[in-house]
């Protein structure tokens, strides 16, 4: 299949010459030579050209509100944002290259990945929880035709651990299993089927454990370690071996101040396990090569880490493990962890045969972490006028087997645990639990989230404590710019929190009783249980609720959070052409979008070729925590930069002689051209470059952090921070405890929206995950630890019946230490929409509501 | 696993009582999930897709007879007036392209406590049309379930048909579940008025061991719609009988605490179902005995 025909079709609004783009195209496939046979993945060398999507869309898409609504409200940090006049630059809503490939199910996902000869690898997986393997019986397996490997973890060549911050997981179960689900075996064989059947035949005997599931049984005396002699970093500090990592944040006097406290409000809290739900399993296909090393096309989060963690495990170099980004079904935290990515390199390096995984839905719920369940206790104190005076809590987080990056979600509670408020007294910690549950990790809000749900039913509680408006409490309490964190940092970006909760709280809110109509029948679709019919109005009862949130963005707590970019300039066909090379996963967030935004503004070209994320370059860091638009986007302004001024030079070199401007004049790139400031033509790129290219690979960093302090949490921890607000509104079926949105309305400060369709999006998106979390979207672990709805017919995502209309009013308050000012967004609406809604939901019902999800047991009293 | 095309009903029959273990498939949006997932991995597989018959219906005077393979987006296009709680059950079965696929046939053979149509079935009233090479039975639906996912069906039998009351009154469907689409019943509530034979028919959802006829309930109120001279008067029914008639419906409940609710809740929300179903058919009787002696 040639990938030729589909790229023509996505690009249907092309308004930029065609000269350059099919060799371009052509070049790039012949890298994806032993897979020509997969179908075109759309992130493969996309030649990207400006499509601008007109202003009204984008309005209409946002609901109300739109971009830099309200004079005054927008900064622009550069001269450069002000509008290129080059199209399809930062600041346009230019559209995806993937988005209708993913609408019309044309785009090749990892699990089409097909190769010649290929086999398909299969996971044996335990079905206890905690166990002892006492035996393990191959023989059955090996004897099946077809097969052509079966390896356990005496077959391991090298390293049998990996983690991303502890190497304690096993690569197969070595002579333990911790968990429901925890791999054991792996077969190859020329059928998925036959892999299958052969994985049934291994004949493992288990002695069963007894198992830790929560605080009390992993810390009570004599409790079974998960992973007794710990010789990592944080097993020196920690209280009990069963717990991963502590963080405590102390500020101030909480005791002094909770003598002055005229109102204390306290409550516990409890956040279920959610799932990311990413809708394309776990996939990959590993090739081995000649050279004794194997490439592995991949769908990750972060080729880079995958390769650390992968490379011992196969006993080989970085360099002879060579790793492509394949296409992503979203991501959302839960492909932070190696899953398939070893085993299929495995069994390729001793078949000796190209190996393809793919996990079903019902393996994928086993084969990535999930969010931290957690249960938060909450103090807080404040006087009568509704000044916090000081906030204790306590957040206990089930890491599972593993320790993931529990110890970052740990630290990001800890350090947000107060919210987006002044505190001067904080007595908090955080902590996560090694159990034999299943092994939780990054998923979006990491930590944030279920902070968040607590501290926000908290500021309800006091608020009626104290019978005061609650957005009024919060906005009196609400941080802004300069403020103190409990870690000691000072916000020293916008943090218009108030303002956050006063445009939401503006908005019109939707019209009541919407489900009637004059005469005729209720239109049950504007109802709780929609067309189940299960009230035609009866019983239901409106609440309206509010909620904001704090999140940070990027890598914390002094990581060397870089990415790297290499830019390309170049003419072809006579027209100028940018490359745009990085080894950042696209996982649907829309940075090969964004990328080649900032290559047409910081290059003044019209065509940018983005080049498949690989490890032939640098890594561009994790596709998480909000980061890749700030951290790769700002590596790939700067190569742009840098590209720049080597082109300046070239035409300096060339052409000072002719014209004064180029040694006195402000040069920018725009149009193809080299333009003065003052927007006076001086040469075309074409004529500057005469045939040479200029190619630029640096790694970008942002301002380093620090480690928080083991003891008291101070510490200038964290980058940048981002807000959101949401004004939720719901139809409360009080009698049969069913839950309808109506609207969910967002207000966050962006910074500077690079695409602001994209970040609607990334809004609208991570709302509607909240939400999930608030009402529906739960992985049930029973009390021995087994996952009891592994299914997407029993774990429930919101379909778009469930989704409200989210009207978005983006904020653009420029943060100066960002790229463009910009601020990450991707996590911060998934903060507050859970809260708000709850909130929403005691409103109408009048119940306490501690727990999410909330399930119609919870509001019907059965 | 082999793969049985017959192309007619009897070649279909003659198929069935050679391999007695065949699992016929219609839509498959049942039958290639078990498969998919390795829950099931029959012998034969029956298909019957090229049976036009099973894709037919006809409207007789005192019956709809549906094909078993009628996919539920048909019958709610094409049968509300005739089935309308069957219809109602059939807007709430999975998505868009399930509803194209699946069928009631299917809902029968696969005979699952949670299949959406079966209470308006049991409200309705509904014999199953069972055939073989043997000859053809009519099987009353209420004794078709006959324990968790097993039905009445001998091992040579197919569904070739459901033969459905036509409503001769109002009648209601009413599911939870815990979004508001693409959703596994909870528990269900269907409930028909049948002013001709003065009787009323219910039937329960996912609260038992199988589909079920809430029969106190039933009786209940049928004699208190009798005694009242409700049917003549279309007077208001007083909240208390409202009320009881809910508890009974609750009482017929057997239920058991799974992932998708507690016992609990299931028996609760039968309960207020059963009580709303009843107030909104009611209204719909009162409404039609009203325009009636209007015309």
């Amino acid at each position: 299949m040639s990938p030729a025909p589909a790229r023509s079709g996505f690009l249907p609004g092309t308004t930029e010459p065609h000269g350059s783009r099919p060799p371009a195209a052509a070049r790039e496939q012949d890298r994806d030579a032993p897979c020509r046979r997969t179908a075109p993945r759309a992130n493969d060398a996309l030649t990207i050209e400006s499509q601008a999507v007109a202003p009204q869309a984008l309005a209409s898409r946002a609901g109300a509100s739109h971009a830099g609504r309200g004079a005054g409200t927008v900064r622009t940090p550069t001269a450069l944002t002000q509008g290129s006049r080059t199209r399809g630059g930062i600041g346009e809503s230019t559209q995806r290259p993937d988005g209708t490939l993913k609408v019309t199910g044309d785009f090749a996902y990892a699990s089409d990945l097909w190769h010649e000869d290929m086999l398909w690898g299969f996971t044996l997986r335990s079905p206890h929880t905690h166990a002892r393997i006492l035996s393990v019986d191959l023989s059955e397996a090996y004897a099946t035709p077809g097969v052509y490997a079966v390896l356990t973890h005496d077959d391991l060549p090298a390293e049998t651990r990996y983690g991303l911050e502890i190497k304690d997981t096993p690569v197969l179960a070595d002579g333990v299993v911790r968990y429901h689900g925890e791999p054991v075996a792996l077969v190859a064989a020329d059928h998925p089927e036959t892999a299958r059947r052969a994985a049934a035949k291994i004949k493992v005997a288990y002695e069963q454990l007894p198992t830790v599931t929560d605080e009390e049984s992993a810390t009570a005396p004599g409790a079974p370690l998960l992973h007794p002699g710990r010789d990592d970093h944080h097993a020196g500090h920690v209280p009990h071996p069963n717990i991963v990592h502590r963080q405590p944040v102390r500020r101030g006097d909480v005791v002094a101040a909770r003598a002055r406290a005229e109102v204390v409000v306290t409550g516990d809290y409890e956040v279920g396990m959610q799932d990311q739900a990413f809708l394309g399993p776990e996939s990959g296909l590993a090739v081995p090569a000649e050279d004794g090393g194997v490439d592995l096309y991949i769908a990750t989060q972060w080729l880079h880490a995958d390769l650390r963690q992968i490379a011992p495990v196969l006993g080989l170099p970085e360099d002879k493990v060579r790793m492509t980004l394949s296409g992503v079904g979203g991501a959302f935290g839960g492909r932070e962890d190696l899953s398939m990515q070893a085993h299929a390199c495995l069994l390729a390096l001793r078949t000796g045969r190209p190996v393809k995984m793919v996990y079903n839905r019902f393996e994928s719920f086993f084969g990535h972490v999930h969010r931290h369940p957690a249960k938060l206790h909450y103090e807080h104190g404040a006087t009568r006028d509704g000044t916090l005076l000081y906030v204790s809590c306590r957040i206990v987080l089930d890491g599972g087997a593993y320790a993931s990056s529990s110890p970052a979600v740990v630290g990001n509670a800890a350090s947000l645990a107060v919210g987006p408020y002044v505190v001067d007294n904080v007595d908090s910690e955080a902590l996560a639990l090694y159990t034999n549950n299943p092994p939780c990790g990054a998923m979006r809000g990491f930590g944030a989230v279920q902070a968040c749900f607590a501290y926000e039913a908290q500021m309800d509680k006091l608020a009626a404590a104290l019978e005061m408006d609650p957005v009024e409490l919060r906005q009196r309490n609400a941080m802004a710019q300069g403020a103190v964190m409990p870690t000691g940092q000072i916000v020293d970006s916008p943090a218009p929190v108030a303002e956050l909760l006063r445009r939401v709280k503006a908005l019109p809110l939707p019209p009541e009783r919407e489900w009637e109509s004059a005469g005729g029948p209720p239109d049950v679709r504007a109802l709780p249980g929609g067309l189940s019919n299960t009230t035609h109005g009866e019983g239901v009862v409106r609440g309206v609720g509010y909620a904001v949130g704090i999140k940070n963005v990027g890598f914390s707590e002094g990581f060397d959070d870089y990415s790297t970019a290499r830019v390309r300039l170049e003419t072809v066909g006579g027209q100028p052409v940018a490359t745009v090379h990085t080894a950042m996963a696209e996982v649907g967030q829309g940075g090969v979008t964004v990328h080649a935004q900032i290559a047409r503004t910081e290059l003044g070209v019209a065509q940018v070729t983005i080049r498949p994320a690989d490890t032939r370059v640098g890594s561009a860091g994790s596709t998480s925590a909000s980061r890749q638009t700030y951290v790769t986007g700002g590596a790939v302004r700067h190569a742009c930069e840098a590209v720049r001024e080597k082109v300046l030079e070239l035409g300096r070199a060339r052409f000072a002689a002719y014209h004064p401007a180029w040694n006195h004049a402000e040069l920018l790139l725009e149009g193809g051209k080299v333009v003065t400031d003052a927007g006076e033509v001086l040469a075309d790129l074409a004529d500057v470059l005469e045939g040479e290219a200029v190619d630029v690979e640096l790694e970008w960093r942002h301002r380093p952090t620090e480690a928080f302090d083991p003891r008291t949490g101070q510490g200038n921890g964290h980058v940048q921070y981002s807000f959101a607000a949401h004004r939720a509104v719901v139809e409360v079926d009080t009698e049969l405890g069913l839950v309808k949105v109506v609207e969910l309305a967002c207000a966050q400060d962006v910074g500077k929206a690079l695409n602001p369709l994209s970040v609607v999006g990334q809004i609208q998106g991570g709302t509607t995950q909240g939400l999930g979390l608030a009402v529906m979207e739960e992985i049930v672990v029973a009390a021995d630890g087994r996952v009891r709805n592994p299914s997407f017919t029993d774990y429930l995502i919101p379909t778009i019946l469930d989704t409200p209309a989210i009207p978005v009013d983006m904020l653009e308050l420029a943060d100066d230490h960002a790229p463009y000012g910009l601020r990450g967004v991707g996590e911060a609406p998934t903060l507050s929409s859970t809260p708000a809604v709850v909130a929403a939901i005691r409103a109408a019902t009048g119940l306490p509501l501690k727990r999410v999800p909330v399930r119609p047991e919870h509001l019907t009293g059965t | 696993m082999d793969f049985l095309r017959p192309g007619s009903w009897e070649e279909a029959l003659a198929a069935k009582a050679e391999h007695p273990t065949a699992v016929p498939i219609a839509g498959g949006t049942d039958v290639m999930v078990e498969i998919n997932f390795d829950h099931r991995r029959p012998e034969y597989l029956l298909d019957l897709n090229r049976i036009g018959d099973l894709y037919e219906w006809e409207i007789g005077d005192r019956d709809v007879r549906l094909g078993a393979s009628v996919p539920y987006t048909r019958i709610m296009a094409e049968l509300r007036d005739p089935l309308p709680g069957l219809a109602l059950a059939s807007h709430t079965v999975g998505s868009p392209q399930i509803r194209n696929r699946g069928s009631v046939g299917g809902n029968l053979g696969a005979a699952s406590p949670a299949g959406d149509a079966h209470p308006a079935l049991l409200a309705a009233g509904a014999d199953v049309e069972a055939e073989s090479v043997r000859g053809t039975r009519l099987i009353p639906v209420e004794e078709f379930y006959t324990g968790v996912k097993r039905n009445a069906l001998a091992p040579d039998e197919l569904i070739r048909a459901v033969r459905i009351r036509k409503a001769d009154g109002p009648q209601q469907f009413s599911k939870v579940g815990t979004r508001n689409a693409m959703v596994i019943a909870v528990c269900a509530f269907g409930l028909a008025l049948h002013p001709q034979t003065r009787t009323v028919r219910t039937g329960i959802g996912s609260a038992a061991p199988t589909p079920v006829r809430a029969r106190a309930a039933e009786d209940f109120l049928a004699a208190a719609l009798e005694e009242g001279g409700f049917w003549e008067s279309g007077a208001d029914l007083a909240p208390s009988l409202a009320r009881q008639f809910a508890e009974l419906a609750a009482g017929a409940c057997n239920p058991i605490d799974d992932v998708r609710g507690s016992a609990r809740y299931r028996r609760h929300a039968v309960g207020v179902m059963a009580r709303r179903t009843l107030g909104w058919t009611w209204d719909a009787y009162r409404g039609r005995e009203r325009n009636t002696r209007c015309a």
